[in-house]
């Protein structure tokens, strides 16, 4: 059986985190860069025996043209009991995402014909600053955060991206680009700022990929 | 360009040269910020304001001296710099920059000068000192009067959130320039007071630029643990030490070993208390755009429900007015989360009853890192709100 509960904006903010953060992953890349504009609509449903199931209506903007957005419509699903198990996300967009072909094209060129591995820290720095160079690094590290996010998130959880501490590029024989990153995630929920290693692989075709990540230690 | 010098010799003479420092269509460069009857003025003048602002200045007698007669126009920002005799600290507060988050001396510096250019308006509290022995300060914007009823706003408590200590220093400009200003704050000072407490947590903020961006807490040691700090928004006494907090000191909502344990914390219950007559608290935060009011403890409403939501509808749409900028409203319990021992529980439970706490810009993307070029059009339409909840509470005298 299921039940529609009440549902308050805390806690559907934080299932919309969630599916932003699973759609960026899925739809993003160097040149593009998905955030959430607004909630519109949010309700709830408790499934007996299954888990928490919410239905949303999300409107997202794209990162770097704040009048390009498209509205989600997205169903997460909380598993019941096992911790380990990342939430179910579905979604459909409605309205077009723009091309990034030629900006992905451009950085990934970039990238190739770099002779010494990239290197980076604090992106953004103290006062918000990216410098305009490192924006597609820092749009990566955005997009690959979603999987963490969505890998991590539970109904007490509300993740978001608060820096990169540190990234190296890692070179590789193959077409694919490979980035090390160390991270920052701050839970709104806890307050905790959480450092998150992860290694990214990324081709303007095949998308983005995370292929190793692990949760560090707080510093005291 | 040609810099002017002026010496106010009496009250009036004073007056008009202060006005003139909002007479912005002139961009006049006040080398030297009047400060009192007796002490130079002096006044960079470019080009075309030249012949107006003489004009303006002999017309209502005041006399003036040329101080350098063509100040290069090719001389650049940093050689205008020192000249000044910058050396990093701001001269005036006109030519303070808001559009940039400063250390700690710098805004003590600013309340300093503030204080300085409008003696009649603003003083400067201190209200008691940090665990490491800094000062907590608290500007105080009266008309005069005794014991009035007062606003109190304070931002910067958790040192992180740098967007609000950099609109704190906003704030306290923009009400000494508006305090005589009907669309501004003239009618709420000529009954009320306001007390602004910019930087509420000074150790953790010195943290934040020295060692660790991330740092939100106080920086309280306690023997027995390695971690350090209390989150100073779980340290008041409502609901103290219930679900909403933890109990583990190297928790970032850490509640501290008991109520009030923290002096940044009790510096301002002790105020509230001997002040005896705060009619509007206002707790500023960031981020996640959100305008809220309590309980945060406790699922049960505030008797006052009703009418803090409503003042929140309001103030939520002014403060979208101005650039779009989506704000959500309610209670703290139902908007974010179960959060005991916070400062506006324990205000309203004083009886204060406009007691609101704001989480500012943004929703994530940029989260604790503001860019900087977002402070100014944060704390403007932060301010419009603000207002609302002003008006608000002088309208309605309890």
């Amino acid at each position: 059986a299921a039940m529609e509960v009440p549902l308050s904006h805390g806690l559907a903010s934080r299932a919309a985190a969630l599916a932003t953060g699973y759609l960026c992953y899925r739809r993003g890349s160097p040149g593009r860069g998905l955030a959430l504009r607004s909630l519109r609509r949010a309700r709830r449903q408790d499934i007996d025996d299954v888990g928490h199931k919410y239905y949303l209506e999300l409107e997202l903007e794209d990162v770097l043209d704040k009048d390009s957005t498209v509205i989600c419509t997205a169903e997460v699903l909380y598993h019941l009991g096992n911790k380990n198990i990342a939430p179910d996300v579905q979604f459909t967009l409605e309205g077009e995402l723009k091309n990034t072909d030629e900006a992905d094209n451009i950085f990934y060129n970039r990238i190739k014909s770099l002779e010494k591995e990239l290197v980076a820290e604090n992106i953004p720095d103290s006062h918000g600053n990216v410098p305009p160079e490192m924006e597609p690094i820092r749009l990566l590290a955005w997009v690959a955060s979603g999987y963490v996010i969505w890998q991590n998130s539970t109904e007490n959880t509300k993740f978001q991206l608060a820096q990169i501490k540190h990234v190296k590029q890692v070179k590789r024989s193959d077409e694919y680009l490979e980035f090390d990153y160390m991270i920052l995630l701050h839970d709104m929920v806890s307050q905790e700022i959480i450092p998150w290693e992860m290694t990214v692989l990324w081709h303007p075709q095949h998308g983005v990929q995370v292929t190793q990540d692990s949760r560090q230690p707080k510093h005291a | 360009h040609q810099v002017l010098r002026i010496i106010p010799t009496n009250d009036e003479e004073l007056q008009k040269v202060q006005e003139l420092q909002d007479l912005e269509e002139l961009q006049l460069d006040f080398w030297l910020a009047p400060r009192g009857l007796g002490h130079p003025v002096d006044i960079r003048v470019p080009f075309p304001s030249l012949q107006p602002l003489k004009a303006h200045l002999e017309a209502n007698g005041i006399s003036y001296s040329i101080m350098i007669e063509d100040v290069q126009t090719l001389v650049d920002d940093e050689q205008m710099e020192m000249i000044r005799g910058r050396h990093g600290l701001p001269l005036s507060t006109n030519t303070f920059d808001y559009a940039t988050y400063h250390s700690l001396d710098e805004i003590y510096t600013f309340m300093d000068l503030l204080v300085a250019e409008n003696p009649n308006l603003v003083s400067k509290l201190e209200i008691g000192r940090s665990t490491e022995n800094r000062p907590l300060y608290v500007l105080k914007f009266s008309k005069g009067g005794t014991n009035r009823p007062a606003i109190w706003i304070d931002t910067g408590i958790h040192s992180r959130e740098w967007v609000t200590q950099a609109s704190g220093v906003w704030f306290a400009k923009k009400i000494v320039q508006d305090h005589e200003n009907n669309e501004g704050v003239a009618s709420i000072l000529d009954k009320m007071d306001i007390f602004l407490e910019i930087v509420t947590n000074p150790d953790g903020f010195v943290f934040t630029q020295t060692q660790n961006r991330m740092w939100r807490k106080t920086r309280s040691r306690r023997s027995g643990s390695v971690c350090v700090g209390v989150d100073p928004n779980r340290n008041w006494d409502a609901g103290f030490g219930g679900p909403g907090a933890s109990g583990n000191a190297c928790s970032e909502t850490y509640h501290g070993p008991y109520a009030n344990s923290e002096p940044e914390v009790k510096s301002i219950v002790d105020f509230v208390k001997s002040h005896g007559n705060i009619k509007a608290f206002i707790s500023i935060h960031s981020y996640s755009q959100l305008l809220l009011y309590p309980y945060g403890y406790t699922t049960t409403p505030v008797p006052d429900q009703k009418e803090l939501d409503e003042i929140s509808k309001k103030a939520v749409a002014a403060l979208s007015s101005l650039y779009g900028t989506n704000y959500k409203y309610g209670s703290i319990i139902t908007t974010i989360y179960q959060a005991s021992g916070g400062t506006i529980d324990w205000t309203y439970n004083q009886g204060i009853k406009y007691s609101f706490t704001f989480e500012l810009r943004d929703t994530g993307r940029y989260g604790f890192l503001l860019p900087a070029k977002q402070i100014v059009p944060t704390a403007q339409e932060t301010w419009l709100a603000l207002k609302v909840i002003m008006q608000h509470t002088l309208d309605h005298p309890y």
